[in-house]
């Protein structure tokens, strides 16, 4: 019984970092209809600024907001002066993207080398939670909590703001979000940049559980595709759904059977794409 | 603009280049790295069938090179398996995986696609990397002997080159005359139009589901010689970058034309022998091609290079008025 709770609450975890990834991947596919390939390098990318701000004295949460927004400016910057010149070119964006994720990738060996290195967890949430004789660490509870906190702000962010409409409407029809007088061009740069931050944010996040190790990127590209193959693009719900589906997933398999925690993952995407391949909440095929 | 699939004179020269490789240069180094051209070739030439003639992009093409070359290794070293039955049951297993992968790959089409293709592929990966006690995990797969079909001995480099160039030549019969087809006449079809195809009364997917499993199967002749070349397979050989290294060599020579892929795969395997004995950052070359390609060479490199080369011309001959780049060739990759 205690394995299948504290289990449950690290797939939670697992989940939750995942939900910061995918969620702006999500949104970026869905309103830009990129498939943001340097998703996972940012996410990586954003680990090691994080990294290096606190061994430069950084404290946590100060390393959280420098590798946000680190990757918020590389984001914007990528999105303004390269992804942006392929407008309406799906395919070069994507082959872009994927060439940008091998230049950071390699780049981050060459700077931080391709030994595995652990953030340092802040003092403040160091130790273990206790209930009974359940002890769970406080950390992982806390990026449990942030990733709920930051379903609902995006949920509100897109349901009951001005912005969000406008997002929402653009990934319904972006042709006529355009003739309605939406500046799409404003609104693609906003989400980039939104996705961009939190995917570097959820990699300093990510530090203290997963490491920060060469090859972090495209351990967690796949798990976000997949998560949006199975949530439905564009839709927040799907994302996190999906997000905490593929948390218990891949950490039960792991404490189940190791070897086989990979081959557990082919099993949701073969039964939503057979049954429902517009995905679990998605309302068009992606 | 697209170039006829067949062209006679390209052949035989091409040919003839290839049949006296060995004479040509001297080292047993470089006939082994014309070797792993021609693997490289094959893979590229069942990837193009793919992008080039289907229209379906893919970024997890090395599932199938990969896989065939870990189940042959694994069947012949380790599970007692006959050289012949080995390669056998590795080819038509990855055709059986294809055939699978193809149709869950093609419940999408496009963006979709390639995410559930790169998705697929990188779980393979994982499998590969993680269950460490069927596949070695990160340290590979080895101690595989190449065979010895008709007394042929495969150790000779010059002989090897010969065994893997038969395969090459047979690969590209059998793909030019698969482009010939009725099916793949309909497979350029639902590339070009899917709706009018499908009006027509065609039934699209099963024409690409086809073309999939056919694109597989090559892909598992790519990775049965890859396996005899290198006599070892680690997780690499699936990862992204072999998917991504394979979709450079077609975009690189040219989609949609019989021998680019060839050219292609000569110059990405060159270019990666002559870097990573200078310098270790073979990734960010990579990376920096993909995006110099894109953004300057949409058609592709050797087409781009052409078009490049005929508008200098233009520049200093007859002061015609310069066309640009892709009003030169409308033929787009992309």
């Amino acid at each position: 019984m205690n394995f299948w709770i504290i289990q449950g609450l690290n797939g939670l975890a697992f989940g939750s970092l995942l939900f910061i990834l995918a969620s702006g991947f999500s949104l970026i596919f869905g309103l830009m209809r990129i498939v943001n390939l340097s998703h996972g390098a940012y996410f990586m990318l954003g680990a090691y600024v994080g990294l290096s701000a606190i061994e430069a004295g950084a404290n946590f949460w100060v390393a959280i907001l420098l590798g946000g927004a680190a990757i918020c400016i590389l984001g914007t910057l990528i999105e303004r002066f390269i992804l942006r010149r392929l407008n309406g070119q799906p395919l070069a964006q994507v082959l872009v993207t994927l060439g940008i994720a091998f230049i950071i990738a390699d780049a981050c060996v060459w700077i931080w080398t391709g030994d595995p290195r652990r953030v340092p967890m802040p003092s403040e949430l160091t130790g273990a939670f206790r209930v009974a004789h359940l002890a769970f660490p406080i950390y992982r509870l806390f990026v449990i909590g942030v990733a709920f906190a930051l379903a609902a702000a995006l949920w509100f962010l897109l349901e009951r703001s001005r912005l969000g409409a406008m997002i929402r409407a653009g990934v319904d029809d972006l042709t006529m979000a355009r003739a309605m007088g939406i500046r799409t061009s404003l609104l693609f740069s906003v989400v980039f940049c939104l996705g961009s931050a939190l995917a570097g944010a959820g990699g300093v996040l990510a530090g203290p559980i997963l490491s920060v190790y060469p090859g972090l990127d495209t351990d967690m590209l796949p798990l976000a595709l997949v998560v949006v193959i199975l949530g439905g693009v564009g839709s927040l719900l799907g994302a996190f759904v999906g997000s905490l589906i593929i948390g218990f997933i891949y950490s039960y398999g792991q404490a189940l059977f190791p070897d086989l925690a990979y081959v557990i993952l082919f099993l949701p995407m073969v039964l939503v794409l057979t049954l429902r391949p517009t995905g679990l909440f998605g309302r068009q095929a992606i | 603009m697209r170039a006829p699939a067949f062209n006679w004179v390209m052949w035989l020269v091409g040919l003839a280049v290839l049949l006296v490789l060995p004479w040509l240069v001297t080292s047993e180094y470089y006939v082994n790295i014309a070797s792993q051209i021609v693997i490289a070739a094959i893979l590229a030439l069942s990837l193009n069938l793919l992008i080039g003639f289907g229209g379906m992009i893919s970024l997890g093409h090395a599932a199938y090179l990969g896989v065939a070359a870990y189940l042959t290794i694994y069947l012949t070293a380790h599970a007692g398996f006959g050289q012949l039955s080995g390669a056998f049951i590795a080819i038509s297993s990855t055709t059986v995986l294809a055939m699978l992968f193809g149709y869950l790959s093609l419940r999408a089409s496009g963006l979709g696609f390639l995410m559930i293709t790169l998705a697929l592929g990188q779980i393979l990966w994982g499998v590969a990397y993680r269950w460490a006690s069927l596949t070695g995990g990160d340290n590979g797969l080895g101690g595989m002997e190449r065979p010895h079909p008709f007394g042929l001995d495969l150790n000779q480099p010059t002989i090897f080159y010969y065994f893997v160039l038969f395969f090459l030549g047979v690969a590209l019969l059998c793909i030019a005359r698969f482009i010939q087809s009725a099916l793949g006449q309909s497979l350029q079809g639902t590339r070009d139009q899917p709706r009018r195809m499908r009006t027509l009364g065609y039934n699209v997917w099963l024409i690409q589901w086809l073309s999939f499993v056919f694109a597989g199967f090559w892909g598992a002749v790519a990775g049965l010689l890859y396996a005899y070349y290198h006599q070892f397979v680690s997780p690499q050989a699936l990862h992204l970058t072999t998917s991504a290294e394979a979709l450079l060599m077609v975009i690189a020579g040219g989609t949609g034309t019989l021998f680019g892929p060839v050219v292609g795969a000569a110059l990405v395997v060159i270019l990666k022998n002559v870097i990573s004995a200078y310098i270790t950052r073979w990734l960010i070359l990579l990376g920096a091609i993909f995006v110099a390609i894109v953004l300057f060479m949409p058609e592709g490199l050797l087409p781009g290079l052409a078009a490049w080369m005929r508008l200098l011309r233009e520049r200093f001959h007859g002061g015609k008025k310069p066309t640009s780049v892709s009003a030169v060739t409308k033929d787009r990759v992309l």
